[in-house]
C-alpha cells in the first residue's frame, strides 16, 4: 500500500535535489552557478547524500563519473555556460556509459538575468548525442529527476536534465516519497572505459544504437504527452513554454508537451500534426523542435512568429498568436532603471576605484565585480567567460608590451581564480608576459549566494576543509612578486598597484578582505556626515556606493545601508565624514 | 477559482524573497495551487527585483503579465511606477512611501521623478500607500517592512488572521516571531 504523500510549495531546484535524494543519489560534485546553485545546496541538507563543491564544472563531472564507475547513483549540475567547461568529459561519458546511473543537470538562462549569454543546452545534448529530459515545473522537476536515473541505468548512458530559471527559480506543488539506494558493483571492462581509439571506435556505433533506441522510448513514453483540445491548432512545446500556452489556450487548442527533447520522436510529431489545422511550435530561444519537425517534411510555424532571444511569456505567446493583450497604465515620468551595484562596503569597490584612478585598462572575469563595469567606476574592460582575464591580460601584453605592461591588469576572483584561473597564471609564468594578476579575495563565491571555494577553508556544509594557500601557489609557480592589499585602505591599494605595475616581472596582488555580506564579517558603525564641513563637492560619490547620495546640496548617508568601511571618507579633503561610533 | 495574481516588488536585499514565501505559505494553507517565481543571482545585488505569486484552482504560467496583477506589493515608491503596467484595470497598489535612490540618480545622471504616488493616484491607480520603514521601526526592526507591508496587503485580501497567524508562525523564526507579528498588526491597521 501506497504510503500518504504529503504536498509541498517547493522550489524547481529544490524539488530536483528530492528527486535526487529519493533516486538514492550517493555522490554529487557541482560548481555554484545561478540559477542552477540550488540544486546542490539543498540536496546537501540530506546527510544520506555526499556532496561537495568541485573547483569547476569539469572536475565535477569528473568526479560523479568516478562514482557512477564506483557503481553509485551519482550527480552534477551546472548552468548553461557551465557545461561549456564540462563538456570535454560529458561527450567522451556519452561513449562509456555508466555504471550507476549518472545524471547531469544543466539550468539555461534565457533572458540573461544573471549570465553572460544565452545559449541553448540542448545543442550539448545533440552533439553529445544524449538524452535529455525538460521539467516544466517542480512536480515534473522531482518526477524527471527519478526517471533519468532509471533511463540512465536502462540505456546505460549519462542522462541531462535541463532546467531554465522559470522552472529553477519557481515554486509549485510537489508529492514527496521515500527514498531506496540501488547499488551496482565495479567490474573491470577496458573495452567500455578506456576511450582510446581501438575502443572507441566499437563504442560509437552502440552510441548510434543506443540514441535510435531511446527515439523509440520517446515515442511512447510519458514523458511526452498529448493533450487533445480544439485541433484547428495544435502546439508543440515544452519546459516552461508549456505553461505560457496553457495559460492563454487552456483546451482551445490541442499541446504536444514534449518532456524529452532529445532524441525527439517522430511518429508522435507525424500523428499529433496530421490531427491539427494548423502546427506551431513554441519553444525559447534557438528552433530545435522546429527544425526536427521540418526535417519530417511536416510544415509548422515558430521562429517566423517568436523571437531567438529573451523569455517568453502568456502575453507574448497571445500576442504572437493574434490574440490582443493588456497593456497597462504607466507614468509619463521617465522611470530611472535601478541596476544591481556592488553593496555597501563591498571589499572590490576600493581596488576597482584605485584602478581607475590609475587609468588602468582591466581585463575582467566573472563573479560581482563585474559590476565594476557599471557607472560610475565604469573600470572593467572585458568580461568573457571563468577565469579569461588572466588569459586575455597575457595576449594583451605580448601584443602591446611596454606600451601596456604599466598600466593593465587581470582582476579575478578568489572562487573564479580557483575554477579556471590556475591555468591562465601558469601560462604567464611560462610565457613570461610582464603581467599584473590582481586576486579580489572575499573569501567566498558571492555572487552566487556565498558557497564555499578551495581557499575558504570550509566545506558545502560549512565543516573546515582544506584550504589553498593563494600566496603559496601563486609563488610556487613561480612568481617572485606576490603582494597583499586591504581593499579598505586606498593608499596601500595605490602604492602595490603602482610597485606592481612598474616592475619589471610579472607580479600577483591579492586584494584581500571578506565579503561584507558574510555573517562573521563585523560591522564599524555607519558613518555619519558633518553637514558643517560638507561642502557639496561629491568626490565620495566617485565610487558609487549606494549608500551614499547627496540631499540638499550636502553628501547623506544612508545609515541602514552604511558598514563603516570607511572608503568614502578617504576621499573627502574637509573631513567630512567621520565615524559614527562613541568616542571611549 | 480563476487565478489571481500578486506581484511583490522592490530592491534587491529588502527581504522580498520572505515575503513571497510567507504568501505562498498562507495560500497552499487555503487549499489553492500556487506557484511563486523568484530572482536570484545578480539581480540580487541592490537590483529592481520582483517576484510572482500567483494562485487558484490550477495555476500554469509562473510569472505575471502586463495588465494581470491583482495586486502589487511594493517595497520601494518608484519600483511601484516602474511595475505599474502590470496592475489589472482595478487593481491594488499597496506600497511603502520610501525612497531608495538607484545609482542613476545617485551618479546624478537622472532624477528620481517627484511625487510618484500622486501621480500613480492622478492616473486613477488605487494606491495604498504607507510609511512601512517607521511602522518596521517602531515593532523593533527596520528589517520587517516586508510584514509590515503583508499585514497592510491582509486588508485587501480576503483570508482570515488567523490563517496569516499561522503561516507567520511557520514562516519566521521564533525568535522574531513577537516582532513580526507586531509588525503585521501595524501595518494592517494603519
Amino acid at each position: 500500500m501506497d504510503s500518504p504523500k504529503k504536498k509541498e510549495l517547493m522550489l524547481g531546484n529544490k524539488a530536483v535535489a528530492r528527486g535526487l535524494y529519493e533516486a538514492g543519489v550517493c555522490f554529487i560534485s557541482s560548481y555554484p552557478g545561478t540559477p542552477s546553485t540550488e540544486i546542490t545546496e539543498e540536496a546537501a541538507k540530506y546527510d544520506e547524500i555526499y556532496c561537495e563543491w568541485a573547483p569547476n564544472e569539469k572536475v565535477a563531472m569528473e568526479a560523479a563519473f568516478g562514482a557512477s564507475l564506483a557503481g553509485r547513483r551519482a550527480f552534477c549540475a551546472q548552468k548553461h555556460v557551465g557545461l561549456n567547461v564540462a563538456a570535454d568529459p560529458l561527450y567522451t561519458m556519452s561513449y562509456t556509459g555508466v555504471n550507476a546511473g549518472l545524471v547531469v543537470a544543466v539550468a539555461d538562462d534565457a533572458g540573461m538575468h544573471s549570465s553572460q549569454n544565452e545559449q541553448d543546452s540542448r545543442h550539448h545534448a545533440i552533439a553529445a548525442k544524449l538524452p535529455m529530459l525538460e521539467p516544466a515545473d517542480s512536480a515534473e522537476a522531482l518526477e524527471f529527476t527519478k526517471k533519468a536515473f532509471e533511463i540512465s541505468e536502462q540505456f546505460d548512458t549519462p542522462v541531462l536534465i535541463k532546467m531554465c530559471t522559470r522552472v529553477a527559480h519557481s515554486q509549485s506543488l510537489v508529492e514527496t516519497g521515500e527514498r531506496t539506494v540501488p547499488v551496482k558493483e565495479y567490474e573491470k571492462n577496458i573495452a567500455k572505459y578506456v576511450m582510446m581509439p581501438g575502443n572507441a571506435i566499437k563504442r560509437h556505433p552502440i552510441v548510434e544504437q543506443r540514441t535510435r533506441d531511446l527515439i523509440a522510448l520517446a515515442e511512447t513514453s510519458d514523458l511526452n504527452r498529448v493533450e487533445m483540445g480544439d485541433t484547428s491548432l495544435g502546439i508543440i512545446t515544452h519546459s516552461t513554454s508549456y505553461q505560457y500556452v496553457k495559460e492563454v489556450f487552456g483546451d482551445k487548442a490541442s499541446v504536444l508537451k514534449l518532456g524529452m527533447t532529445n532524441p525527439l520522436p517522430e511518429k508522435l510529431i507525424r500523428d499529433f500534426a496530421a490531427k491539427v489545422d494548423r502546427l506551431v511550435v513554441v519553444e525559447e530561444l534557438d528552433p530545435i523542435i522546429e527544425n526536427h519537425v521540418k526535417s519530417l517534411g511536416i510544415a509548422c510555424e515558430g521562429k517566423n512568429l517568436f523571437p531567438l532571444e529573451g523569455e517568453f511569456s502568456q502575453n507574448l505567446i497571445a500576442e504572437k498568436l493574434g490574440q490582443s493583450v493588456p497593456e497597462g497604465k504607466k507614468l509619463d515620468d521617465v522611470i530611472p532603471p535601478r541596476p544591481p551595484v556592488m553593496c555597501a562596503g563591498c571589499p572590490h569597490r576600493g581596488m576597482f576605484y584605485t584602478l581607475k584612478q590609475n587609468k588602468c585598462t582591466v581585463l575582467g572575469d566573472i563573479g560581482c565585480y563585474t559590476l565594476g563595469a557599471a557607472a560610475p567606476l565604469a573600470t572593467v574592460d572585458s568580461t568573457l567567460c571563468m577565469g579569461a582575464s588572466i588569459g586575455a591580460v597575457h595576449g594583451f601584453n605580448k601584443m602591446l608590451n611596454e606600451a601596456s605592461e604599466s598600466k593593465t591588469v587581470a582582476v579575478i576572483g578568489d572562487s573564479t581564480f580557483m575554477h579556471s584561473g590556475m591555468t591562465g597564471l601558469a601560462n604567464v609564468a611560462y610565457n613570461q608576459s610582464n603581467s599584473t594578476v590582481i586576486i579580489l579575495d572575499n573569501s567566498i563565491t558571492g555572487m552566487t549566494g556565498h558557497q564555499q571555494n578551495p581557499t575558504t577553508g570550509y566545506n558545502i556544509k560549512g565543516d573546515p576543509a582544506g584550504k589553498i594557500d593563494l600566496e603559496a601557489l601563486c609563488r610556487a609557480m613561480g612568481f617572485n612578486r606576490v603582494r597583499v592589499a586591504d581593499p579598505y585602505n586606498l593608499k596601500e591599494c595605490d602604492t602595490v598597484l603602482k610597485e606592481e605595475l612598474a616592475a619589471a616581472e610579472p607580479s600577483v596582488i591579492i586584494s584581500r578582505r571578506p565579503c561584507a555580506l558574510l555573517k562573521y564579517v563585523k560591522h564599524k558603525p555607519a558613518l555619519k556626515v558633518d553637514t558643517d564641513k560638507c561642502v557639496g563637492c561629491q568626490s565620495c560619490m566617485r565610487i558609487g556606493c549606494p549608500a551614499i547620495s547627496i540631499k540638499n546640496g550636502k553628501a547623506a548617508i544612508d545609515t541602514t545601508l552604511c558598514v563603516g568601511c570607511g572608503v568614502c571618507s578617504q576621499l573627502c579633503h574637509f573631513d567630512a565624514l567621520g565615524s559614527g561610533a562613541k568616542e571611549a | 477559482m480563476k487565478t489571481k495574481n500578486v506581484m511583490i516588488v522592490g530592491v534587491g536585499g529588502q527581504g522580498s524573497l520572505l515575503a513571497s514565501k510567507l504568501l505562498g505559505h498562507l495560500l497552499m494553507s487555503q487549499g489553492y495551487d500556487v506557484k511563486v517565481s523568484e530572482v536570484h543571482g545578480m539581480s540580487q545585488r541592490g537590483g529592481s527585483v520582483v517576484t510572482y505569486v500567483r494562485y487558484g484552482d490550477a495555476v500554469y504560467s509562473p510569472v505575471i503579465d502586463k495588465g494581470e496583477a491583482d495586486y502589487i506589493v511594493s517595497f520601494e515608491a518608484l519600483e511601484a511606477a516602474r511595475w505599474m503596467a502590470y496592475l489589472k484595470e482595478g487593481g491594488v497598489i499597496v506600497t511603502n512611501t520610501q525612497q531608495i535612490d538607484p545609482m542613476p540618480v545617485i551618479t546624478g545622471a537622472m532624477k528620481y521623478p517627484e511625487d510618484v504616488i500622486g501621480k500613480m493616484k492622478a492616473a486613477g491607480i488605487n494606491v495604498d500607500a504607507l510609511d512601512c520603514l517607521k511602522l518596521a521601526e517602531e515593532a523593533g526592526s527596520s528589517k520587517a517592512v516586508n510584514v509590515v507591508l503583508l499585514g497592510r496587503l491582509s486588508h485587501h485580501f480576503y483570508i482570515d488572521e488567523a490563517a496569516w497567524m499561522a503561516s507567520l508562525e511557520a514562516i519566521v523564526p521564533s525568535r522574531f516571531l513577537e516582532m513580526n507579528k507586531k509588525a503585521f498588526e501595524l501595518g494592517k491597521n494603519a
